[in-house]
């Protein structure tokens, strides 16, 4: 016969007693019924959200002086995306938890060269034009380190960027053909052409939007749009559903440790965020194992209240 | 198909959100309505009597 | 004496199951007396849940991706995918709060327990590719942003979820097969292992 303790927040004691009709089928006709009928219920009161997608032509044309400084942003390297690390370049390390570059690691799994992807080559898909041939040609033929004078000398002229009369005006001296790269981009946003050229990419069939989500996420203008919704890592926008709708509670500490020191000014907060999620994870999933965790239930006693008629006798 | 626009909601939520800020929390209001839901949904199975006590004295 | 069909895999797995889990145990007509609070129906109202998102998710298969945008009928269908889904996160959250303050782990229940917490961040991981598969300005802006936190893990790298194609398979093919399993393999063990008895409390019996 075993000795052993009984320890009460991991055994159970044995039920010696009286057992009661149950229905199992019934509950869960019933159980489906209702929930059925709930869901019919609300989606008829109130519906689901479906705000039209973003292209880069709405962006242009609402932004094109956002849209051209993102451009030579993806020249110049200074984007997000330009400045990246893997999976889609080595411009950066990446972020770090504690010693380990996971990102790094892993290795550019999904090369994006912004300069060549979402500048040069779309415009080498654009119907003949003397002009931004004849730049293009320009282009290819003159060193690494010209063509980074002329994307310089550029970005320095960049910051008093006009659009007047479907042009992009920049006074830049000495930028060689990139003056002709950004305008002639700029138009070929504005008349949807860039979306087609970075989703396809000569394809025929894709369901891959990585490209154009990245350029568009170097720009300000969606994030502008999601600010007005909410949906910021700053407004705890990871919780939140566009309007009025409730979005994802269920997120809500995940999108809580963003809000709060260190991780809210942390270069590292997406890696340090999700490493302590994961451990909190953990911890829930062995929780049954955790003394003085699974003491909880035992001694906060809100199980008298669901089993009161039994301790009622 | 204009006959299936009964379909449509009939209170949608469109419009920007209101949101309610203490401190550090910021949460949209129909997000505040699902966590009490939550709650009460959760206070009200604690507290609401189960029916069958009859059937479950009888049983035992 | 052990014959050579005793042997056979089929023979001895087929026993080791109903013996684990009899029909009336699989499909009992009968519980516990202390089965008796309204905290205990929401283990079936989750499960319910998921099988209303899984036949709406089903309806929304049969025109494609993009029906939804399309027709008010597609809509419709998607309303009934998105309220079930908030029913589902609902109730699985207070199952999940009520079988913690019963200590529902205890007598040799920690598996249950442990499927539960591991279909929960799978349904959170379903939902997810869920809104990152809606084609408009949420998923665009959800995705742009998530990349961030999945790149930096290094699961970026083989998890592309600006990649509509590979987010909708795992939406549509992947996860809910893993949701259902963990489920499935999370309310078996309930089944074979009994509903929880309560604390052994002699103040609350005193009563």
């Amino acid at each position: 016969m075993s000795s052993k303790t009984f320890r009460p927040d991991v055994d159970a004691p044995e039920w010696k007693g009286g057992h009661s009709p149950y229905d199992i089928i019934k509950e869960g006709t019933i159980a489906l019924a209702v929930v059925g009928l709930l869901t019919i219920i609300l989606a008829t009161l109130f519906g689901s959200p479906d705000d039209h997608e973003v292209t880069i032509k709405n962006w242009a044309n609402a932004a094109p002086v956002d849209f051209a400084t993102t451009a030579i942003g993806e020249m110049n390297g200074s984007t997000t995306t330009a400045g990246y690390g893997a999976p889609y370049n080595n411009a950066s390390d990446g972020q770090k938890l504690g010693p380990l570059a996971l990102a790094k690691w892993a290795g550019v799994r999904i090369p994006v060269n912004t300069e060549n992807d979402f500048v040069i080559k779309p415009l080498e898909s654009l119907p003949y034009n003397a002009q931004l041939a004849n730049a293009l040609s320009t282009w290819k033929s003159a060193s690494a380190s010209q063509q980074t004078t002329w994307v310089n000398n550029y970005t320095s002229a960049a910051s008093k960027m006009t659009f007047t009369n479907g042009e992009v005006m920049v006074n830049a001296t000495n930028a060689g053909p990139v003056p002709v790269f950004i305008n002639d981009l700029t138009s070929m946003a504005r008349s949807g052409a860039l979306d087609t050229a970075l989703v396809q990419g000569g394809s025929f069939f894709s369901m891959d939007y990585t490209k154009p989500l990245l350029f568009l996420s170097d720009g300000g203008y969606l994030e502008s749009l999601a600010s007005k919704q909410h949906l910021l890592g700053s407004q705890w926008g990871m919780m939140n559903e566009t309007n009025s709708y409730p979005g994802q509670a269920w997120l809500w500490l995940y999108t809580f440790w963003y809000q709060v020191s260190p991780f809210s000014t942390s270069a590292n907060a997406d890696v340090q965020v999700w490493g302590l999620m994961m451990l909190l994870s953990v911890i829930l999933l062995v929780l049954p194992l955790i003394p003085g965790l699974r003491a909880i239930p035992r001694k906060v006693k809100v199980y008298r209240l669901i089993w009161r008629e039994h301790y009622r006798g | 198909m204009a006959w299936f626009s009964f379909l449509a909601a009939l209170i949608p939520l469109d419009g920007y959100g209101h949101y309610l800020h203490w401190g550090v929390i910021n949460i949209s209001v129909a997000n505040f309505i699902v966590i009490l839901l939550m709650i009460a949904t959760l206070v009200a199975a604690l507290l609401l009597p189960f029916p069958g006590r009859s059937r479950r004295k009888e049983s035992k | 004496m052990s014959t050579s069909i005793d042997q056979q895999w089929t023979t001895r797995l087929r026993r080791k199951a109903a013996g684990k889990l009899p029909p009336e145990k699989l499909l009992p007509d009968t519980q516990p007396a202390y089965v008796s609070s309204w905290i205990y129906v929401f283990g079936v109202t989750t499960m319910s849940a998921l099988a209303v998102v899984i036949g709406s998710g089903f309806i929304l298969s049969l025109r494609g991706p993009q029906w939804w945008h399309e027709s008010s009928i597609g809509h419709f269908v998607n309303s009934l995918h998105l309220w079930s889904v908030e029913i589902f996160f609902f109730a699985m959250v207070v199952h999940l709060w009520g079988k913690f303050f019963m200590g529902a782990w205890r007598g040799g229940r920690t598996a249950t327990w442990m499927t539960g917490v591991v279909t929960f961040l799978a349904s959170i991981a379903t939902a997810f590719t869920g809104y990152a598969s809606q084609s408009n300005f949420d998923s665009q802006w959800i995705t742009t942003q998530a990349k961030d936190g999945i790149n930096s893990t290094g699961a970026g790298a083989f998890f592309n979820v600006l990649n509509l194609g590979q987010m909708l398979m795992w939406h549509i093919v992947l996860l809910p097969l893993a949701a259902v399993a963990l489920t499935a393999l999370h309310v078996l063990l309930v089944r074979i292992k009994g509903v929880v008895p309560p604390y052994e409390d002699k103040v609350g019996e005193a009563q």
